[in-house]
């Protein structure tokens, strides 16, 4: 029953307040925003910001591998499991340097508390539990890079195929069970925090022309007679 | 060739006080707000000086604005794709806010409201980050009127390329000048800002021109803080929002001129329109930089031409638009009298804003013939060489040996070029030689004549150039064409749409419920 409550309520309650959450104040767009700090502290930034979103970066796309393609990891063997295990540890370590000093570096800054919400600390003291957790599951029971495709992608796949099932989960080592619980209160609190920032991470600048110019009306119709009113009134970017 | 139409701006650098009115104008309509204390969207410094941000013109430091790359394109020195993105969790190239400075106020209660004591109670200033007592360090026109000082006018970096000789001789006590600058956006044709945008927040609005950051898409990536060369887009650090100045559009589209313009003390702004051939935009802004000025001037259209007239109503240019180009003070300025220069072209974002460089400064020499009959007799009672002398004999030669070495003002506004830089000076000079021999009468016809034919003006264009620097009302001086109000409403939404629904009262569509 609890197992259920907690494998299985909670993750559907999560996302679905993630999504119902990011989208509705999305609509409100002022707010999303990753209400960067730099301008008031950029010393220390360096060595926190970087290793911490390129370490979390890398070890968000493992476990999307390990949940998306089980075959592959469950197939690796021997010298490839190693390599694996170790570049996602060094990347665990690198995140949880990283959140740790942003999170000394928000507490020490006096300008930074004039920033700094409450959500803010709730956040990166979950962040830091997390990943904590993580690397210690990667430490004590090690070949995570096998048996969380074989173990968790199923259970993953049964919540997101509605034919949920939290056996495997509930047969697993407290520390997992944390880091089950801890991945999706993480997962509820997106829309509340700051983290809604990497929904709208700016891949579309890649192939966007570099100058944008916007209309208010098509220039080339508004003033022409010929074409009706409706077609001259959408908003044409770069025409 | 694809017209369209730019409001652009000329600064008439001779004839600002330096009395900051323009950014007290602006400041109280936009910026008197939490996070935005520290921004001035117009902001007046002092030349030769350091400026806002500290020193913002050294692109080693501040990585803005476009360079030329090998192949013979441009890219953003600091920003782009590639490298934006890279440095998207933490920018190298951020200004922070001690490179402007920290936002402060007083404790004005506490003179009134602190107990009786022995000594003076005083307002102490406490920044308006943290609410805590500080020392103030900076301001947003600390340099003003510090010509000479080794902090500040010593360490301008326009003063780059002069050899330490000349900027000893500029920084001579009895040679001592100074002049001021006042900075908005620019409203570039080439804008780094908006190319730097990860998300695409910024952009140019096509009917005007003007440059806006949509307040709702910005999401604090701060690469335009970066990019823009000027440093004219801020960080509002308490909404983590990125803002600029907006040209007051929403007083433009009322057909009011911008609160800096409307204010300015010293009648220094001028507002107009600019036709431009935008197909010729990346050629220009990626010319040589010999070039890069003249190649500038040839995106403006002359609004006058049947050609480009018809382009430009092919391209849905209103009528009067097009009577507000032809009016346009700035293309007078710009294209006509060419008079105005942008300000440091070479970093290639193509800036709407022109300013008509400084003479007075580099006018008046020290008298080594202050016997001279011209001199005034009241000033002839100190001989001891002192003297200003305004005569006007050899004037042009004393453009070569300004107070200012051409070399400097061309680092300013001639992209390095002297001989572009001494045409200008040399052409309000001779307007005012012109205008002596009119006034004073002590000079002739003949000497005025000659001047004025050397510059290659009329005596109708040195007179219109004269009435427009000086005596111009406002309607000349901001010819702001029409917004069409019942365009602006159309652009929102279809007025056949609510055509025959309630008139007035209605922020909703009048739609029947469920
Ligand atoms: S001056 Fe700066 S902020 Fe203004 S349009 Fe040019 S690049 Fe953008
Ligand atoms: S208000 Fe006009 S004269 Fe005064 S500082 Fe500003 S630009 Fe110069």
């Amino acid at each position: 029953m609890v197992d259920n409550v907690l494998y299985i309520a909670f993750p559907y309650v999560a996302i679905v307040v993630f999504l119902i959450g990011s989208i509705y104040r999305y609509k409100f767009g002022f707010k999303y925003s990753t209400l960067s700090s730099q301008f008031l502290e950029t010393q220390k930034l360096y060595l926190a910001s970087v290793p911490f979103h390129v370490g979390i970066i890398v070890i968000f796309l493992f476990h999307l591998i390990g949940f998306i393609i089980p075959p592959i990891n469950i197939s690796l063997g021997g010298t490839t499991l190693v390599v694996f295990e170790t570049i996602g540890l060094i990347f665990g370590f690198l995140a949880l340097f990283g959140i740790i000093m942003l999170f000394i570096r928000r507490l020490q800054n006096e300008r930074l508390q004039m920033v700094t919400n409450k959500m803010d600390i709730v956040i990166e003291i979950l962040l830091i539990l997390q990943i904590l957790l993580g690397v210690l599951t990667a430490i004590m029971y090690k070949w995570g890079a096998g048996w969380y495709s074989a173990d968790m992608a199923p259970y993953l796949w049964s919540l997101f195929t509605f034919n949920p099932d939290a056996s495997a989960v509930a047969a697993m080592p407290l520390l997992v069970k944390l880091h089950v619980i801890g991945a999706f209160l993480i997962i509820l609190l997106i829309p509340f925090s700051r983290l809604v920032h990497f929904l709208v991470a700016p891949f579309h600048y890649i192939s966007r022309a570099y100058q944008v110019v916007r209309w208010n009306w098509d220039r080339k119709t508004i003033r022409d007679p010929n074409t009706p009113w409706r077609e001259t009134i959408k908003s044409p970017q770069n025409n | 060739m694809d017209v369209r139409s730019q409001m652009s701006m000329v600064f008439h650098l001779d004839k600002c006080l330096g009395c900051h009115t323009c950014s007290v104008a602006c400041k109280n309509i936009w910026t008197d707000r939490k996070g935005a204390e520290y921004m001035w969207f117009n902001n007046v410094e002092t030349k030769p000086g350091t400026g806002y941000p500290t020193k913002w013109e050294d692109q080693d430091i501040y990585k803005g604005g476009w360079e030329k790359t090998n192949t013979g394109g441009i890219e953003l020195k600091g920003a782009g794709k590639l490298k934006g993105l890279v440095n998207i969790f933490y920018n190298p190239n951020l200004p922070v806010i001690d490179d402007y400075y920290e936002p402060f106020t007083y404790k004005y209660l506490d003179l009134i409201e602190s107990p009786q004591q022995d000594v003076q109670p005083v307002a102490r200033p406490v920044s308006l980050i943290t609410g805590k007592p500080i020392d103030i360090k900076m301001g947003p026109n600390w340099d003003d009127d510090l010509s000479g000082t080794p902090d500040f006018a010593r360490k301008d970096p326009n003063l780059e390329n002069l050899s330490p000789a000349e900027q000893e001789a500029m920084f001579q006590l009895e040679k001592m000048a100074f002049y001021y600058l006042p900075r908005i956006c620019n409203h570039c044709l080439n804008p780094a800002c908006v190319a730097s945008c990860p998300s695409g927040a910024i952009y140019k609005r096509g009917e005007d021109g003007v440059v806006l950051i949509n307040q709702e898409v910005c999401r604090a990536w701060r690469m335009c803080i970066t990019a823009c060369p000027y440093k004219k887009t801020y960080y509002n650090w308490s909404t983590g929002k990125s803002e600029k100045c907006l040209l007051c559009f929403p007083r433009i589209e009322a057909g009011i001129a911008p609160a800096c313009m409307h204010t300015c003390v010293g009648r220094i702004r001028y507002l107009g329109v600019l036709l431009y051939d935008a197909d010729k935009i990346e050629a220009a802004a990626s010319a040589d930089e010999k070039d890069l000025i003249s190649a500038q001037m040839d995106i403006y259209l002359d609004p006058f031409d049947p050609d480009v007239i018809a382009a430009a109503k092919a391209n849905g240019i209103a009528d009067s638009t097009i009577q507000a180009a032809q009016e346009s003070p700035v293309y007078k300025f710009v294209k006509e009298w060419k008079v105005a220069l942008p300000l440091h072209a070479e970093f290639r974002t193509l800036p709407n804003l022109f300013y008509v460089p400084p003479l007075l400064p580099v006018m008046a020499t020290i008298s080594e013939r202050s016997n001279s009959p011209k001199v005034n007799e009241i000033s002839k009672q100190w001989d001891d060489k002192w003297l200003y002398d305004t005569s006007l004999d050899e004037i042009f030669g004393t453009i070569e040996q300004t107070r200012f070495p051409l070399k400097y003002m061309a680092n300013l506004f001639g992209a390095g070029d002297e001989k572009l830089m001494a045409d200008k000076l040399n052409k309000l000079m001779a307007v005012r030689i012109y205008r002596r021999h009119k006034t004073v009468g002590d000079i002739s016809k003949e000497k005025s004549d000659e001047a004025l034919r050397k510059v290659g003006l009329s005596e109708s264009e040195a007179e219109a150039l004269f009435n427009l620097t000086t005596l111009a009302k406002f309607e000349e001086r901001f010819v702001i064409p029409a917004a069409h109000r019942e365009q602006s409403i159309e652009m929102l939404e279809s007025t056949a749409d609510v055509k025959g629904s309630e008139g007035f009262g209605f922020i909703e569509r009048p739609v029947r419920g469920l």
